[in-house]
């Protein structure tokens, strides 16, 4: 059994209230953070700890919480990214549904250790429901006395807020998330300047993923070196990983990092296998953005090492021959998957989430969905298939945020390894057509 | 601050950017500008065609820079070097931005009242190529009238925020914005109603493309049969300083002045932009310079007329008007 830290309680009755949350041992994390440590020895233990961000990217938390800027009479913010829209991972969904107080906690901590009276937590605009999950239990912690003014005598002051968005994916950026918080249109800022130097208000602003900001909890309890002993090398800790597609037991499951794509798949304590009969042909380990893996580089890498749940093991190889851990949207298709259908389903996500501020990704992103459609519907053409990888190599790199690498990594990456199934269904129109049933419709326009 | 721009050094003020050190330096050196306007402040970023290879960040730190970057929002650091049309990265990633706006805009330039005072125009004959690889059907909308002076056009937007900016930082209330997102974002009143200000017009002006056009001058003459002079007359709205575009006795248009880079010098009120089309209404300095190689310029100077032998022009796998 691999250690749990986050979902250690998951299934005790009545964890997302607060008696029984308290009784596992809750809060003595901030018991013994603003008792005996002071913020910069929170910042340290995280440091140790090299936890890395959990929303995709993988920076260094502690180092970026370092980076935050401390000018006099300013206040700083600390914001908690809960507007997990990337296509495949749900698991902040699960942690803040199952034990909000975890998250509240983790807060309280960060706030702490960056100094920020005030925190928010940006949550994303489908997750409606979480809104009132997350108030009740900051109701129930400021009753308890762990929010508020003077926590615990220590003389640092707290607010918690919650902000429900409106359903935009690029919220998810966090300059993006900012504006957005701020009440304005929720286009990505221009860097630099940082967050860090100048974010919500103009403010020095640390944004974190959920799953970040709760893994400081067990950070704090176990101490910085202890969680560094957990995972491999430099991918410490555990992750929450959100399995999804053709297998057997889809759902959340908090992994150690290190262990191998195999094991993560095939055995009954997590994904239980392909679903039965079938085969596994592709597989896209951190969310719809990262590069597909085909089927021989799943288990193990081009030099046949074996790949492991690791930051470092999935990107074994760069982009040719490797992926990224991202956010940990652990998306497994079988042989009935159309890989062409697949990379248009993307395709079209991402050009209708584009913010349309830069032009690179906001003609970039339909120019690849329409000539995807018209492969996919069998009015494609040999050239379009290299006219696809210019065009996501030019998109690639030269916009404002990371959404239009996003939108271009997919493409790229299934052509990469699937181009025979592309030029199948060029060739063969016929043999194509009609045999998936309609996508969602996105059509409605956001108003 | 020592900065060089490919090839070329200068010194700097710190806190210049490097397109406005390009600026400085002139010439061969300047990276194109779409969105990017100097005295709109938060401008720029936006459009991408302005990026450059930084090949050595500072003299602290010689590390390149691994991305390219947008040279109008990215301030120089002491010992920077970059590239700009000496990197072959730069001008292959230009020609995409240039693509990329183009894919979307209508190839009408012949019916299109900006040609040959359009930044597009000039963008796409300097980076662009002579064919499409676009196939599919192009972003169409309905002209708007905004107002009775302002025609919007949202089909030849390429979306700078020009104009959102102007309205914000210009006039004293915004009433217009960019309505939706990705490529259904437009320009827009949202419920269509008249941008009605005392210096609305300037909108017009620092639209790079036919966007946003002067429905006083729309279809009256081409801009190079017209002839563009200084003109002044004292306003107690703004400088009134402004260029008279005339044929014989008759004043077509009023714009206001404009600087090498093609942006607005001084901006100007709507009354002495609509309102006073008369000669009497002004004092004339003299003709305005115009760039030689401008097509404005076309059919001022007497010049023998060249034969040349026909050449052929390849115009891709579309028809030029697709």
């Amino acid at each position: 059994m691999g250690r749990k830290l986050l979902l250690e309680h998951e299934h005790v009755p009545g964890i997302d209230g607060y008696e029984v949350y308290r009784s596992k041992g809750g809060y003595q994390a901030v018991e013994k953070a603003l008792k005996s440590m002071g913020p910069e020895a929170v910042v340290e233990e995280v440091k140790t700890s090299g936890l890395r961000g959990r929303g995709g990217a993988g920076f260094p938390t502690g180092m970026k919480w370092s980076f935050i800027a401390k000018p006099e009479g300013k206040p700083r913010y600390l914001v908690c990214n809960a507007d997990e829209s990337e296509p495949g991972t749900f698991k902040d969904r699960y942690l803040m549904e199952k034990i909000p107080h975890l998250l509240v906690e983790g807060l309280i901590l960060s706030s702490f250790a960056l100094g920020a009276n005030t925190a928010y937590i940006y949550i994303r605009g489908e997750y409606k429901w979480l809104v009132d999950v997350m108030e009740k239990a900051i109701g129930e912690a400021k009753h308890n006395g762990w929010i508020g003014k003077n926590i615990l005598n220590s003389g640092f002051n707290l607010e918690i807020y919650v902000n429900n968005g409106a359903g935009a994916y690029i919220c998810g950026e966090e300059t993006a998330l900012i504006e957005s918080l701020e009440g304005k249109r929720g286009n990505p800022r221009i860097k630099p300047p940082f967050p860090a130097v100048s974010g919500l208000y103009n403010c020095p602003t640390v944004v974190n993923n959920v799953e970040s900001i709760a893994a400081v909890v067990p950070i704090i309890n176990l101490g910085g070196a202890e969680y560094a002993k957990i995972g491999l090398g430099k991918s410490t800790g555990t992750k929450l990983i959100s399995a999804c597609g053709h297998l057997k037991k889809p759902g959340v499951y908090e992994i150690e990092l290190g262990v191998s794509v195999e094991e993560f798949i095939n055995s009954e304590e997590y994904c239980g296998g392909i679903r039965d009969g079938h085969r596994l042909k592709a597989l896209i380990p951190g969310g719809s953005s990262v590069p597909v893996l085909p089927y021989h580089l799943i288990y193990k890498t081009a030099n046949g090492d074996q790949r492991l749940m690791t930051y470092e093991s999935l990107a074994d190889g760069g982009f040719a021959t490797g992926s990224m851990l991202g956010s940990g949207g652990f998306i497994a298709m079988d042989e009935t998957t159309c890989i062409v259908r697949n990379t248009w389903s993307f395709a079209r996500f991402y050009h209708h989430e584009s913010c349309g501020q830069c032009s690179p990704c906001r003609e970039g992103t339909g120019w690849m969905e329409k000539v995807l459609h018209r492969i996919e519907h069998g009015h494609g053409n040999m050239h379009d298939i290299d006219l696809l990888v210019d065009v996501a190599k030019k998109i690639e790199g030269n916009t404002i945020c990371p959404l239009g690498d996003a939108a271009a990594w997919p493409v790229a990456a299934a052509i990469r390894h699937f181009r025979e199934e592309f030029e199948y269904h060029i060739k063969y129109p016929e043999k194509v057509k009609g045999i998936y049933a309609h996508l969602p419709d996105y059509s409605a326009v956001p108003v | 601050m020592k900065v060089t721009i490919d090839g070329h050094t200068i010194e700097v003020e710190p806190g210049t950017t490097i397109l406005q050190a390009a600026r400085m330096i002139g010439g061969d050196v300047v990276p194109p500008a779409m969105c990017y306007y100097s005295k709109l402040k938060d401008s720029g970023g936006k459009c991408r065609t302005c990026i450059v290879e930084v090949s050595k960040g500072s003299e602290k730190d010689p590390r390149p820079m691994p991305k390219l970057v947008a040279s109008c929002r990215t301030t120089v650091m002491d010992g920077m070097e970059v590239k700009n049309f000496t990197s072959e990265r730069v001008l292959e990633a230009r020609r995409g931005v240039v693509e990329f706006l183009l894919i979307n805009h209508p190839l009408d330039c012949p019916v299109c009242d900006q040609a040959g005072e359009c930044h597009l125009q000039d963008l796409a004959y300097e980076h662009g190529s002579a064919k499409t690889r676009y196939e599919e059907e192009r972003r169409k909308y309905d002209m708007v009238d905004i107002g009775d002076k302002i025609k919007l056009h949202m089909t030849r937007c390429i979306l700078c925020y020009r104009c959102v900016f102007t309205a914000d930082q210009i006039t004293d209330k915004r009433v217009h914005g960019v309505l939706h997102r990705g490529d259904s974002a437009e320009i827009g009143t949202y419920i269509e109603k008249a941008i009605e200000n005392d210096f609305s017009g300037n909108v017009i002006d620092v639209c790079p493309v036919g966007a946003l056009t002067d429905k006083t001058f729309r279809f009256k003459s081409r801009v190079w049969f017209v002839k563009p002079m200084l003109a002044s007359r004292s306003c107690d709205k703004c400088c009134g300083k402004v260029v008279l575009w005339t044929s014989g006795k008759d004043v077509h248009r009023v714009t206001a002045r404009k600087d090498q880079f093609g942006e607005v010098e001084e901006f100007i009120c709507n009354t002495c932009r609509f309102d006073k089309k008369h000669l009497n209404d002004w004092t004339i300095e003299g003709p305005a310079p115009i760039e030689k190689q401008s097509v404005i310029s076309a059919n001022k100077y007497k010049q023998g007329l060249k034969v040349t032998a026909p050449q052929k022009i390849e115009y891709g796998n579309r028809p030029l008007l697709g």
